[in-house]
């Protein structure tokens, strides 16, 4: 969940992390965990702490796909696109979800309820297709299946 | 008094996503019951199956949802009564029966975090035995074995650790690639999630056999369940004396740490994984200088998959020649096969080498999901190529697979039925490859994004036979040109799908 950022928070993090520079994938996760986001603040606060240029945290930041820099949805919804859910239909639910919710990938409902992103399989191949809601991965996902998961947890339709 | 009965009920990711935590929840609240939260034996697609202990032999039912709990209990299912969804015993059930076990052996057995049930079936006995015996022994069983990787090289084990072994400097590393991102793999994960401490003593005999104090696991962000139980079983193994200082009394200390990745498929190749597990961005590292030579830190390190290294304490267990029994020419060993796609029967089988594709389709997998017919296979994750039913006899072994243009990779083998249109899965391979591209090197960078416009313009029907013969020569400097095989392997599903299944690009 969303927390307001705080830098004395902030700066615990990094040091539960030794803040040591080799650490800065690790301390970006539990960025995301505790603020959804990796905001300019943050890259800023943790270049400085672990004596790195902000232009190597945010090369860092922009490699990987799990550290968003804007603040998402209150849940994400993350539709597998890799090769087994595609052979069980993950294209069709993809068009669905997008359809029903009004946005494509990478996007959010206009009630900040939901975003919707892609994922390049969660190990869940033989449930194919696979979705995972924040941090639980549900099999066999069909688009009826999506419309009451994302309707549970308090997402807009 | 009788004792209450025990029911298992698996905590493992496919179970869990199909309801398993649910029918636990029931389960214990309709009955006095003792719940194991066992992990999976691999039977995905009866999960979530839940046993019952009845004499000591174990009776499954699957798959259960919440919504059969009652009548599971109306047909007095604790005393292994009848009922629609009764498997009988689970050791008897066909999809297990007919396979062979070894690093897997435990998986749906035993509690994943209980350090009794791993001792009391032959836990850790291939850690003592190293400790009596030595790094020497260690590293002549491994070499003897025939261990090869399989992670997707298939790299020989023994070899890699000698170089280690052999490398000049006091701090060296083991790190286990837990990255799995092969679309249609997930054998590193259920063996994390249902018997971690087999991984746990893979690593420290591999540290102890090359002269390291340090392992890291590096696990993919996209498992966390994977995450909760391997941390839980990291930290239950340093409390009982198995990981930490002087490992059960002995002189040798090793400790293993935990790190995520963050999304990015390419930081399963060792180089870009050991940038990442420094820190950085995961960008590919010119080789050589070898990462046994140079690689965490710039230190000696052992890069090893999951069930490479799951595979060790039962080698130096039960031997060498043991192991070695199984298999096929070079390809020693089982190898834990993934059903995944269309399939009906998805799920881990763990075979010796030698066994046909279409066995594993037909015999294991029972065909597909759908019911229609199989049309394509795509076998070794999003690099592999993919077969189409003419090719479903080749024995599976490493070195057959080559010969016919695949690789065996991680083991992944994904079904699609007549329905799937092929240009469409070549256009995706292109497109994985420039989205996942560290971006290091021109031909896949930039040949990747061409390799999308040109697909769609074949498809667009402009110019298709100039487009079709710049598509092959663009494959050509993408397989010459790449450093690494994520631009120099995306040809090979591409090039497959427009050789195998040619009317799929005319329309
Ligand atoms: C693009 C790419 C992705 C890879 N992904 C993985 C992976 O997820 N897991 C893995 O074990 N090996 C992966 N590999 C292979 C590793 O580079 C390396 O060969 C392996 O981890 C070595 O361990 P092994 O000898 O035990 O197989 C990948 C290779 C490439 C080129
Ligand atoms: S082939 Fe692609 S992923 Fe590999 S080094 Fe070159 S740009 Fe990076
Ligand atoms: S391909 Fe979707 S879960 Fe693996």
């Amino acid at each position: 969940m969303a927390t307001k950022y705080d830098k004395t928070i902030a700066s615990e993090i990094i040091n539960q992390f030794g803040a040591k520079p080799e650490m800065l994938v690790q301390v970006l996760h539990a960025f995301v965990q505790r603020y959804s986001f990796i905001s300019e603040e943050a890259i800023r606060q943790i270049a400085n702490e672990l004596n790195l240029s902000n232009a190597e945290v945010h090369g860092v930041v922009s490699f990987y796909h799990d550290f968003r820099t804007i603040a998402p949805g209150q849940h994400v919804v993350k539709i597998c696109q890799a090769e087994s859910c595609q052979a069980m239909g993950s294209r069709q639910l993809t068009a669905h979800a997008e359809r029903t919710l009004g946005i494509s990938l990478h996007g959010t409902t206009v009630d900040g309820q939901v975003t919707l992103e892609p994922v390049y399989c969660l190990g869940n191949c033989a449930c194919s297709p696979a979705v995972m809601i924040d941090e639980t991965v549900y099999g066999r996902v069909s688009p009826d299946k999506l419309d009451a998961l994302i309707e549970d947890c308090g997402g807009s339709r | 008094m009788s004792q209450s009965v025990t029911v298992y009920v698996p905590r493992e990711t496919a179970a869990v996503s199909m309801g398993a935590q649910g029918v636990a929840e029931k389960i214990s609240a309709l009955g006095d019951v003792r719940i194991v939260r066992n992990g999976s034996w691999g039977m995905s697609w009866l999960e979530p199956l839940i046993e019952i202990d009845v004499n000591g032999q174990r009776i499954g039912y699957g798959p259960v949802t919440a919504d059969d709990v009652d009548s599971l209990f109306a047909a007095g299912f604790l005393q292994g009564g009848d009922h629609a969804l009764k498997l009988g015993p689970v050791a008897d059930v066909p999809y297990l029966k007919n396979q062979e076990r070894w690093t897997f052996r435990r998986c749906g057995l035993i509690d994943p975090l209980s350090v009794d049930d791993y001792r009391a079936n032959g836990g850790f006995n291939g850690l003592e035995t190293a400790l009596n015996k030595g790094p020497e022994f260690v590293l002549d069983q491994i070499k003897a074995s025939g261990l090869r990787g399989r992670g997707g090289a298939g790299f020989p084990t023994g070899i890699k650790w000698q170089t280690v072994a052999d490398a000049a400097g006091e701090q060296k590393y083991i790190t286990c690639n837990a990255d799995e991102g092969d679309s249609g793999t997930f054998s590193d994960r259920i063996l994390m999630e249902s018997d971690p401490f087999t991984l746990i003593e893979g690593i420290i005999i591999a540290g102890f056999a090359v002269g390291a104090s340090k392992g890291y696991v590096y696990l993919r962000s996209e498992y966390p369940l994977a995450r909760r139980v391997f941390a839980e079983a990291l930290s239950i193994a340093k409390n009982c004396g198995w990981l930490g200082n002087r490992i059960q009394g002995s002189g040798f200390d090793f400790d293993i740490d935990l790190h995520l990745g963050a999304g990015s498929y390419v930081c399963g190749e060792e180089t870009a994984m050991l940038e990442s597990l420094e820190g950085k961005a995961g960008l590919i590292r010119y080789k050589p200088p070898l990462p046994a030579i140079e690689g965490l830190f710039g230190k000696p390190t052992v890069v090893n998959n999951v069930v490479t290294l799951g595979s060790v304490p039962d080698i130096i267990a039960l031997g060498a020649e043991a192991y070695a029994s199984f298999g096929v020419g070079r390809s020693k060993g089982t190898l834990a096969f993934q059903l995944a796609g269309n399939i009906k029967q998805g799920g881990l089988v763990e075979k010796a080498f030698g066994l046909t594709l279409r066995e594993l389709i037909t015999d294991f997998g029972g065909g597909t999901a759908s019911g229609r017919k199989i049309r394509a296979v795509q076998i070794g994750g999003p690099l592999g190529a993919y077969f189409a039913d003419e090719h479903l006899d080749t024995p599976l072994d490493y070195e057959a697979f080559a010969k016919v243009g695949g690789m065996i990779g991680h083991g992944g083998i994904v079904v699609f039925d007549d329905t799937v249109d092929m240009a469409e899965q070549a256009r995706f391979a292109m497109e994985f490859c420039a989205i996942e591209s560290c971006g290091k090197c021109t031909p896949c960078r930039i040949g990747s994004v061409r390799g999308v416009e040109v697909i769609d313009r074949i498809l667009a029907n402009e110019d298709r036979e100039e487009n079709l013969n710049l598509l092959s020569e663009l494959c050509d400097t993408m397989v010459d040109g790449s450093l690494c095989a994520m631009g120099g392997m995306t040809p090979f599903p591409v090039r497959s799908a427009v050789k195998y299944f040619p009317e799929d690009f005319k329309r």
